[in-house]
Order: C-alpha cells, then structure tokens, then sequence
C-alpha cells in the first residue's frame, strides 16, 4: 500500500481507516484473502443461523412476513427488557473499566511483583466453568453463601449481592473486565515512550500525563475491551438465568426457543433483535476512534518508561490489587472448597473435606482435558488467523464493503450457542465425509468450528486493536527495502501485532474451553467430550456436585496453564525485536 | 425375521464394523444412574456397547429431529413425558408394545404407566412432593411444611423455590394437579399465593433442589428422587409427598431411524425387567420401580415409598386430556404472571401479610375489607374458569405460532397478561398498605 504519509510517529494526520485513500487497485491477494475469510463466514455462521432464523421472517407455510416484528413490538415485557440489559450492559462495562484499568495502569507502568500477580490471575475470572462458578458464586455470596452467613452472625445484616438486576451487574463485572484489561494492558505496552517523553518535556506530569496523553493513546485497546464487555453482557444469558433474572432480552429469547415441542418464532426475533444492536454497538464504537490516529512509530524496547514505587506506593498497590483479586477470584475458591468439600450446605464452610471427588474424576477425564486443548487451540488459533486477516483487510486496503466482515463475524456474539449448533445440524444434515459413512456433524470438527465461531469477536477485536496501534510508515518501510507484501505482514506486521495476538488467542481459548449450550448438542459420543461437558453432566445430580467442581478445578489449572506458557511465547517473539530496538537507542 | 436378521448382520458386518452392537441412547438422567445401567447391560448382554449421550431433554429433542434416518441414537431415555408427545408427534419414536414388562400394572393411580399407543414405556415411577434444608428452617425458626397449602403461609415468605411449568414438565404436571383438584380459580390462587412466597423460579428443574441442597432456599416443590438422592447423599435435607400429588412415569422409547434397532430392544426391555428394576433401589438413584413391591422379589428396601398407595391416596384423579387441552395455556399463564412478574408479585404478598399480622392483632372491618380486596387483586388469575373453558380461546394456543397472525394474537394475550397481572399486583401491594395504615 502506497500510502502518501507525513512524517513518522505521533499523532498526525493519516488517511482514516475505513475511507478509500486514492484509486489505488486491490490486488488479487486481497480478494482471495476476502473470498476465504467471507467463505468461512457464509459456511459456518451465516448461513447455518440464517437456516434456524428465517423462521423469524415467514409465515407458517413459508411466504415472507414482519409480522413477527410487529407483535414482539408491541408486548411491554420486550421493551421493559430491552431497556433492563441496556442498563445492565452500561453499568457492567463502567464497573468493568472501574476495576481493569487501574490494574492494566500498574502493570505497565511500576516495576513491582504484582505486575506478573494480576498477569496470571486477571484472566482467571473469564475461566469460570459454567454452573460450577455459579453454584460457587451462590455459596459464597449468595443469600445464604458464607458471606451473609457471616454477616448474619456478627451483625445481624445481610447485603443481596446476588439479587436482582444489582446482582447480575455484580456478576457480570467481576466476570468480564478481564476483556478490558488485557486489551489495555497490550495498547499500553504499545506506547511510544518517545510520546511521554516529549509531553514530559513540555511539563506535562502525573494524571494529567495519564488523562491527556497515555489513555488517548491506549484508546484503542480500551474501546476493544469496553466494547466487548458490553456486548457479551448485553447478549449474556447464563448469569442472569443463574440468578433468576428473567426480564433482559437474552433469557427471554432463550426461553422461548427452549421450550419442550413449541417452536415459537418469538425467540428468534429476539435473537435477530440482539444481533442488529450489538453490530449497531460496535459501529458505534468503531465511529468513536473514527478520524483520529493511535499508530506510533517505535517498537520493540521503547515503550512508556517504567519506574518504581515507593514503598508506601507498592504497600497501596499490593492492598489495592489484594483485595480487588481477592473478589474477583472468590468464585474460584469457592469452586476449590466445593471440589474439596463432603458436605457443604447452609454453613461458611464445608463440614468437611476429602479427595475423593478428585478420585472420581481423574478416572474418566483424561480424556475431556486431551479434547478441550485440542479444540479450543484449534479453534482459537483459526480465530486469530481469521482475526488479522480481517483486520488487515479493513485498515490496509480497500476493498469495498470491508467493514461488513467486521460486522458479521461480531455478530456472532449475540447467536445462542443452541442456534448455531442447531444450524449446523440443520444444514449440514446427510452430508457425510468423504469415503466413509460417519456424519460430518458427528465429527469433533464441528464442536471446534462452533467454538471458532462463537469465540472469533474476541479474537478479532484484540486485532483489530493490535493492528490500529501499528503505524503504516513501518510496513512502508520494509516495503521500500524491496519486501514483497506477504514478507512484510510476516516478518514486520504480525510481529507488531504479537501482543494483541495473543490475548486475542487467550481470550478465544479460555472463553472456548467453557462454552457449554453448542458443546451439549454437538457432542455425539462420550470420546470426543470436552471438559465442558464432563462438567455439565456432573453437576446435573445431587451427587455430582463434588466431581463437577473438581473437573472445573481441572479446568482452570489446564487452562490458566496454556495462558502462561502462551505468555511465554509472546515474551520471546518479543525479545527477538529487543537488540534491533536496543540498537536504535544507543 | 431370520432374513432380515441376515442382510442386517451383513450390512452391520460390510458398513458399522466399528458400531457393531453399539447401543446409543440419549437420556437427561445423571451419570450415576446411566452408568449402573450401562455396566448391569453390558455385563448381561456381552458383545453389546452402550454409549450414553446426555443431554438436556429440549437438546435431546433437537438432536434426534435433526439427525437424518439411519445416522439417529436409538433410544430416547428422559423423565418428561411431554418430551415424548413431541416425539411421538413428529414420528420420531416406534413401537415398543411388546417389550412392556407384563408383570407392571396398566396404570398408577389414573395415569397409564406405559403409553396407550405403545410408543414409549414407563421405566421408573416418580411423585412430586416438598424438599426442605433442615439447617435452614432450624435457623430461621421455621416448621416443617406438610401440604401444598401450608406454602401459603406467611412464614414461609421468601423461603421456597419452584420452577417453571413451561421449563419442567413435572412441574406442569404438579401446577395441573392443583389446578384438577381444586378446581381452576381456586386452584390458581393457591399457585399464586404459594409463589407469592417463593424467593425464585428457577429456570431449570434440577435448580430448586440443587438451592435446597446448598441452603439458598428453604423449601422446594421437587421431583421425588432428587429429594431422595440429596438425602442419601448426605445433604441435610428432607423429603415428604403431600397428599395430593401426581406419580407419573419416567419414560424410554426407540427412536425411529436408529442405528440399532435389534440391539436397542434388548436394552429397552432389560431396563424394564425385574433386574432393570431393581437397579433404581440404589441410593444414588433412589427412583421409584414401575412394578408393585410385591413384584420386586423381596429387594424393596425398608421404609422405601411405595408409589401404588401414593396414588391412591391422592385425592384427584388426573384428567390428562383436560391437561393436554389447555398445556399451552397454563404454561404462558404462569410464565405471564408468575414468572416475569415475580418481584411485583412478592412486594404485593409481603404487603398482604404485613397487612394481615396487624389486622390479627387489631381487628378493623373497613381494613378486612380493603385486605379482602387485596387479596382478590392479587391472587385472582387474570383468566378465568369460563374463559379456559372456550373452545375457540384453546384453539388460539394449540394453533402454530410460526403463523404470524397467530403468533400476533398469543403475544398480544400475554402482553395483556403480563400487564393486568403487574397492575394488579401494584393495586393490592397499595390496598395492603392501606389496610396496614387503618
């Protein structure tokens, strides 16, 4: 791309993202690149979940109508929800950014422990099996957990933490500002140092540094996380089932299309409701970062400067991460306690303690846990792939109508797990593979492209954020150096990207290898079980209890280990960059 | 016979070398009641795999309907026996008449245990009654509940749990038989009040007594063996059946364009034999047989329910017609009024007993009558006994929603439900208050 551009670094103008820059030809490359990218999209989301929501269009003998728009237009329950998960959805993302951005703020700006303490365990809020984490999230906050028990004890009160909308806003923070402080953390290690050095110069100190130079310029990985913590609350139907909240737009629509022998199209219109206002979200989001620049130049070693703290800083911080983490990853202890627990009903603590669930798990799970590292690293690695591709095909070319893959594959946040795996089921129903006479939808293939699917917002807005914050000039670079275009993207601008990449892999893996509602119905042999599912079966009985909650154990040291050992990954691209840059400022 | 045999072992042998004698079933029950049956099977029957598919009953549902024939699991295993109405509707299951065990009585208390059309068998029997956390009640200084009725008691506010009868089909069945026994205005202003005071509705059925397990709730409308396996499995907890309650089968049917028909019988008909049976006195199970104790060789444990007297002793006699009649109807309805106006629906309630506590104290006509009113205004359905009786009103729910003049006319009922109920509702938490100020 020949991109006329003005001097390298800082916040100049550039032609804006998204507007043709002159009459510049798309080459062939990024047609088939779109073609595949577009093809993967058609075959395994829109035309599968157009298959089950085309009922939300037509009468009962086929011919079109928008009837079933009007009548959920005119029901006051539909408004009252939909004004119910807009309200949840803004109030989750500010205590969200309430809670991730002074941690994303420590850990890239002070050199103190605590920076590795919330890299490991800031992600662990996102593992939370489902069920377990809410059967552990009731039992420790919940009206009679062991919280309001205590409190009952010594005071005499009780707090409804988990009651009501209150409660879900609760939840869902606490669950999802993982999104924002990973996107945030990698936008701000992005940084130009050059940029707080010059504001620096010019006198230009403490918040107001923070306020008027470093956020701005992190910007894009804040939006990217907000934003996504918006729309996957807003399209959230688990926690508020879980705590009884019927009266939001995601329970409702589940309901309806989970009801024994009653197809009610009402469902889907809600469902196709919800996909048009998270793609409305996420235009709006994307409007916001319209028409200004975050690409910086330098990279690799030059970022924002780090410092020390003062050792009343570190004790402030330490506290102040302590007792953020200590919230955040209760559900996680009270998982531990019940995995650990014989007994544990209406008392703070279990009665007492045993292994034997641990016993009854290792038995059969081997397994579950072989499956979920194969699906999920599959499925996450095809969403970073799709994710960069997109992303670059948005802001570094100009094909026509490049946002819509954007706008697609965000729209596959608000698909019900159960509508998709319905899709595939639907469309790819008698197709067998190629030889033999085994369905293709009785492969494990489809549980790990559902999980691409369901999992590829994620990925993508790590990317996209990842790839705004990289300044053409360095590609433009490579290329007068005589790069081919492929080499360059290769050895110049994925290696940029790197950080951004990998949460962008850590999101949609983690967050895959609890999916649950698509996992049920596409599993068709207990071998190729997921520990999603190993979970689920467990705790559907009053015994289970204790083996689900150990499995869920397992599945968060499985997975919280895969984190870690991609970290070290992304650690070492890095500090292959790291003497070049080294070099630049000697 | 013996041909067919033929060309399907040679078409087992050429084409599912690798499936041979695989049984799958898809079922909805727990993994300790799966595996028993799977181990006991296989080790009758060597040479026969079971490979068990749990799923929710709806996922069930869907997962057999999308399969193409020949490619389906080949039995259906759940309790719900509208999953099977389904099934059955959309020909999906065959007929297994003749593996019914003949030693099992034609009926429970009036409701037939194996189906009429021989499509699906009883496989164990189950009861609806009230689970209770004995810590809870202990510390919250609350007695043991006995009857549906007593649910309506102003001590039990907030302290029970139901679910939903669009979520449960047990549940239905037990709101049905309140509704049959009591007659359907007063029948409902027992649900009503009985959710006035509950502090959920759970969305699924296996919630209630999961909370009653872990002390989130006090109380629970719950399924029999839930109750049973939570107390065998060492929660402090306790169960009774009210005396008026349903015992309905759990079912098992043969699915239509399964793999293994022939392999498939042999299990349906072992899991209904004495020795199938005798499998649901374990304590992880604890379900009811389909089959008298005196049929059961002298395995019953001590003390064990017997589900024949359970159904005799219930006072109604359960018109499955009439339910069937109106499924649609008492689903939404409740779903309308109960479910999505819950919060409304406790304030008003807590409004009526504070209102009733002081008129007990002091007595006062005028405060009685506006207390009267209250009551009428929140605990009357917003349907009446005349209106559910309609012929054509019925025709408006059984018809296809995918008609969206249908789905028109249904979801501007409920929407005129949902908001009478809210009005009504906000109108008897203020008449309360108003009796409570006199």
């Amino acid at each position: 791309m020949n991109t006329p551009t003005a001097a390298a670094g800082g916040l100049q103008a550039r032609p804006r993202p998204g507007r043709p820059v002159a009459a510049v030809g798309v080459r062939p490359g990024v047609w088939l690149a779109a073609a595949l990218v577009l093809g993967f999209l058609l075959l395994f989301m829109v035309l599968p979940v157009g298959r089950v929501f085309y009922t939300a269009f037509v009468e009962a003998d086929g011919t079109p109508t928008v009837g079933h728009f009007v009548a959920f237009f005119s029901q006051g329950l539909m408004k009252e929800s939909f004004l119910n998960s807009l309200y949840v959805a803004s109030v989750s993302s500010i205590f969200a950014a309430l809670i991730a951005v002074p941690l994303a703020y420590f850990t890239v700006r002070f050199d103190f422990r605590g920076a590795i303490l919330i890299q490991t365990l800031g992600v662990l809020p996102l593992i939370m099996p489902p069920f377990v984490g809410a059967v552990a999230m009731q039992l420790i906050f919940g009206r009679s957990g062991s919280l309001n028990l205590l409190l009952g004890e010594w005071f005499g009160v009780t707090l409804p933490i988990m009651e009501g909308l209150n409660g879900v806003i609760f939840v869902e923070s606490i669950h999802y500002f993982p999104f924002i402080l990973m996107n945030l953390t990698v936008a701000l290690r992005n940084i130009d140092g050059a940029m707080e050095e010059a504001a620096m110069n010019l006198g230009c100190r403490g918040w107001r540094l923070f306020w008027r130079v470093i956020f701005p310029l992190a910007l894009p990985g804040f939006v990217a996380g907000a934003s996504l913590v918006f729309v996957k609350v807003f399209d959230d139907l688990g926690t508020p089932l879980v705590l009884g909240q019927t009266n939001l737009l995601a329970p409702q629509a589940y309901l309806r299309i989970t009801q024994v022998g009653l197809e009610d199209p009402m469902g889907y219109v809600i469902s196709v409701i919800m996909i048009v206002f998270s793609i409305a979200a996420m235009a709006l989001s994307a409007r916001v970062l319209k028409g200004r620049d975050y690409a910086t130049t330098q990279k690799g070693g030059g970022s924002i400067r780090r410092r020390r703290l003062s050792p009343l800083g570190a004790l402030a911080a330490y506290a102040w991460i302590g007792a953020v983490l200590l919230i955040v990853l209760s559900p996680h202890l009270g998982v531990l306690l019940l995995s650990l627990a014989q007994v544990w009903s209406f008392s703070p603590l279990p009665d007492a303690y045993t292994l034997a669930h641990y016993a009854t798990v290792f038995q059969d799970s081997s397994g579950m846990i072989k499956n979920t590292l194969l699906y999920c690293s599959l499925a996450a690695g095809l969403d970073v792939i799709l994710g960069v591709t997109i992303a670059y095909l948005i802001f570094r070319t100009t094909l026509p109508a490049r946002q819509w893959l954007d706008w697609i594959a965000t729209a596959s946040l608000a698909v019900p797990g159960i509508v998709l795996a319905i899709g595939f089921l639907r469309l790819y129903k008698g197709i067998t593979l190629p030889g033999t006479d085994t369905l293709l939808t009785s492969t494990w293939v489809m549980i790990m492209l559902a999980y691409a699917v369901r999992r590829l917002p994620y990925a993508l807005r790590s990317c996209v954020a990842a790839l705004q914050q990289v300044h053409v000039s360095l590609e433009e670079a490579a290329e007068s150096l005589g790069a081919t275009k492929l080499r360059t993207i290769r050895r110049v601008l994925v290696p940029l990207m790197a950080g951004g990449i990998l949460a962008g892999f850590v999101t949609s893996f983690i967050t895959a290898a609890v999916e649950l509602s698509a996992t049920i119905l596409l599993t068709s042999a207990e071998s190729q079980a997921p520990m999603s599912y190993g979970i689920y079966l467990y705790m559907q009985s009053v015994a289970g209890r204790g083996p689900g909650a150990a499995l869920g154990v397992l599945a968060i040291v499985v997975v919280a280990i895969g984190t870690y050992l991609s970290h070290g990954v992304v650690e070492r691209t890095q500090s292959r960059f790291a003497p070049s840059a080294k070099e630049a400022q000697a | 016979m013996f041909k067919r045999m033929l060309v399907a072992s040679t078409l087992a042998a050429a084409v599912f070398a690798a499936q041979a004698g695989t049984v799958t079933v898809v079922t909805s029950f727990p993994k300790e009641l799966t595996r028993i049956y799977k181990t006991a099977f296989e080790k009758a029957n060597p040479g026969i795999k079971v490979e068990i598919l749990n799923k929710n009953t709806i996922q069930g549902i869907a997962y057999v309907r999308e399969l193409p024939v020949g490619q389906r699991p080949d039995i259906f295993w759940a309790s719900a026996p509208d999953a099977f109405e389904v099934l059955a509707g959309q020909k999906l299951l065959d007929n297994v008449a003749a593996l019914a065990n003949k030693a099992a009585p034609a009926k429970v208390g009036n409701y037939p245990i194996n189906n009429p059309q021989g499509l699906y068998l009883g496989q164990a029997l189950a009861g609806y009654g009230l689970m209770w956390n004995t810590r809870y009640m202990a510390a919250n200084k609350l007695p043991a509940p006995h009857q549906w009725a007593d649910l309506m008691k102003p001590v039990y506010f907030g302290h029970v749990a139901i679910s939903s009868p669009s979520r449960s089909g047990t549940t239905h069945l037990t709101v049905e038989t309140m509704l049959q026994g009591e007659g359907w205005d007063k029948g409902w202003h027992q649900v009503l009040q009985i959710a006035g005071n509950c502090a959920a509705v759970t969305e699924r059925s296996f919630g209630v007594p999961d909370g009653v397990n872990n002390g989130q709730f006090g109380i629970g409308l719950v399924v029999d063996f839930f109750g049973l396996a939570g107390k065998y499995s060492g929660f402090p907890v306790e169960f009774i059946y009210p005396d008026v309650t349903a015992v309905v089968p759990a079912n098992i049917g043969l699915v239509a364009g399964g793999k293994n028909a022939d392999e498939a019988k042999k299990f349906i008909a072992f899991a209904v034999s004495q020795e199938g049976q005798q499998l649901l006195y374990d304590p992880k199970i604890s379900r009811l047989p389909i089959l008298p104790p005196e049929a059961m060789d002298g395995k019953t444990p001590k003390g064990y329910p017997n589900p024949f007297e359970i159904a005799k002793r219930a006072k109604v006699h359960f018109n499955s017609d009439l339910s069937e009649s109106r499924y649609n109807v008492v689903s939404a309805l409740f779903d309308q009024t109960i479910t999505f106006r819950l919060k409304e629906l406790q304030a008003a309630t807590k409004a009526i007993h504070a209102a009733e506590a002081a008129l007990a104290k002091t007595p006062n006509p005028k405060a009685a009558a506006l207390l009267k009113e209250a009551r009428d205004a929140a605990f009357t359905p917003v349907v009446d006994a005349g209106k559910v009786a309609d012929r054509e009103f019925l025709a408006v729910f059984a018809a296809s929603k995918k008609d969206a003049a249908v789905n028109k006319r249904v979801t501007a009922l409920e929407d005129h439900w949902n908001t009478s109920a809210r009005q009504n509702y906000e109108r008897a938490k203020a008449l309360a208050e108003q009796a409570l100020a006199r």
